[in-house]
């Protein structure tokens, strides 16, 4: 067996490949958090119950409605990024002007009160979603054994992560958007809805997580408590990459999967808290986070 | 000259502090006047007032008629009305191209790209620079150009020479003449009465929130020694 390391390649790679999704769930969630949190000022707490409620959605879009698994990838998080919006406009909008705890408190609040109701109508434990059948079974790669529903995760969460920077970098939306984060009453002045603008914000990062909700679907099954557990690590990697940027959010985001998996095969024991010692070493030397401006 | 825009008994105020006491201002289409007061005067709040960046107000503001009372801010643009911060307001994130198209087209007879860069060259030179990476007096001109591609009626324009080398304020004298040439309506506010008087046609002087005279451009002459007093410059 070929070894690097003192570690077999296989187990090297299988590890680097978990990573590798893990990561594109972090980069997808850093990514809508980074993106409300610039725009909103506005830390979504809610971000882990709107993960799950992506993967509910594809759940009972199924169990409902009979709509399978690739419709459902684009109509969860249309569905869960309009709640996001409605949720903008109704409540969220009166926060604005008070102290960012009030933020804080509902959008957590949110997320206690949708996971409760979650476990309350379908139980703690997970219900499963089944691989859609053109990404069933897996391929040979020669050095290791590839799921290709686990590839394919990899390829479209990183397609979608750069159309979401290149919407946000090279679009006039997305002028606006980086506008308003910089200085939002002159945009307004300007003569752009800004309140409108917020509240699409929102529905897009909320959109992205439930978009990332519904990949996970078949790969972690569906249920209540999913977001939760995804969640912390995913602020941690907020606090690595730093708030403001946005490819710094995505570059974070698998760069922490990776390092994540590559301690699985090293040092397995510190695997689950590999992320929080690199978040308190970043926080040591650079408290703004590796890819933010110094405020 | 039929009035375009008309203030009168502005108040406003920042929280519970009144910083606007009755504020009275006509201009007429295609007029410019320049707002001149010693620092802290209110001349900024007139401007943001006006806007209705600062929406704690009372009074009369009509543009062309129309009650601005009620407007949202994102709607003031759309009726007219254009705003050059003193602080200019350049945005990092956003190039110069970027930072130029900002402001949507509000109205007929902005001025073209071609237009704006022949009047600007330095900024066609940048354009792909970050906003705030170009000197004060590029950020200045860009603030003015962004504004004036949108066809805006009438421009208000705070403290454009601060700071600046006096070829860049000679440039942004050029600049305002030909705006003048082309009928655009302009409310400048500006400590430089000097430089102001090559481009104004009357003088508001404002003291304590509100204005305390009013005199055309003429008759700065006699009163250069008040204005000296005055604004101790
Ligand atoms: N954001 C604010 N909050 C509270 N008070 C303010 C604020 N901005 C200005 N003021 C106060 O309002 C008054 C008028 O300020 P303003 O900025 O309109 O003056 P100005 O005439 O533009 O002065 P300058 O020549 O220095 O630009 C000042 O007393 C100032 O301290
Ligand atoms: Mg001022």
């Amino acid at each position: 067996m070929t070894m690097i390391f003192g570690v077999p390649v296989q187990a090297l790679l299988g590890q680097l490949l978990i990573g590798l999704i893990n990561g594109s769930f972090y980069a997808l969630l850093s990514l809508g958090l980074a993106i409300i949190f610039g725009l909103l000022r506005m830390i979504n707490f809610a971000h882990g119950a709107q993960y799950m409620l992506g993967a509910f959605a594809a759940y009972l879009l199924l169990h409902f409605a009979g709509i399978g698994y690739w419709p459902a990838l684009i109509l969860a998080p249309l569905i869960v990024g309009v709640l996001g919006a409605v949720t903008e406009r109704l409540f969220l909008r009166r926060l604005y002007d008070l102290d960012p705890l009030y933020g804080l408190l509902f959008t957590f609040g949110l997320a206690l009160t949708l996971e409760g109701s979650f476990r309350y109508l379908y139980g703690a434990s997970g219900q499963p979603y089944a691989t859609p059948a053109a990404l069933a079974g897996g391929t040979n790669l020669g050095f290791m054994f590839l799921p290709i529903y686990r590839g394919w995760v990899v390829v479209v969460s990183l397609i979608v992560c750069l159309a979401t920077w290149f919407l946000i970098e090279k679009t006039k939306l997305g002028a606006y958007l980086r506008a308003a984060t910089e200085n939002a009453t002159l945009v307004q002045a300007f003569g752009v809805n800004v309140p409108v603008l917020l509240t699409f914000t929102y529905g897009l990062g909320v959109a992205l997580a439930a978009f990332a909700g519904v990949l996970a679907a078949p790969i972690y099954q569906v249920s209540p408590l999913m977001g939760s557990n995804i969640i912390i690590v995913v602020f941690a990697v907020v606090v690595v990459g730093g708030m403001g940027s946005i490819m710094g959010a995505i570059v974070t985001g698998y760069m922490l999967g990776i390092a994540e998996g590559l301690t699985k095969v090293f040092y397995p024991e510190a695997s689950n808290i590999v992320i929080f010692v690199i978040m308190a070493i970043v926080l040591l030397i650079r408290p703004a986070g590796l890819f933010g401006r110094e405020a | 000259m039929p009035a375009l825009l008309e203030i009168s008994g502005l108040n406003a105020w920042y929280g519970e502090s009144h910083v606007l006491h009755g504020v009275d201002m006509v201009v007429g289409e295609g007029e410019m006047i320049t707002i001149l007061g010693r620092n802290g005067v209110g001349k900024t709040t007139t401007l943001r007032t006006i806007t209705g960046i600062l929406r704690k107000r009372q009074g009369v503001i009509k543009l062309a008629g129309r009650d601005m009372m009620q407007v949202p801010l994102h709607r003031t643009a759309h009726h007219g009305l254009g705003y050059v911060p003193e602080e200019r307001g350049i945005f990092a994130t956003l190039n110069v191209i970027e930072n130029l198209m900002l402001p949507p087209n509000v109205g007929k007879g902005g001025m073209s790209l071609d237009e704006i860069f022949e009047l600007f060259p330095n900024l066609h030179e940048r354009r792909n620079s970050p906003g705030t990476r170009l000197s004060g007096g590029e950020q200045q001109m860009l603030a003015i150009a962004r504004i004036l591609r949108t066809g805006v009626k009438v421009l208000l324009l705070d403290e454009p020479t601060e700071g600046l080398a006096p070829v860049i304020v000679q440039r942004i004298g050029e600049v305002l003449k030909t705006l003048k040439e082309r009928g655009m309506t302009v409310v400048l506010v500006e400590q430089n009465f000097r430089f102001a008087a090559r481009v104004a046609d009357r003088f508001y002087l404002m003291d304590h929130g509100k204005v305390v005279s009013e005199f055309p451009v003429g008759e700065l002459p006699d009163r250069m020694d008040m204005l000296h007093k005055v604004l101790g410059v």
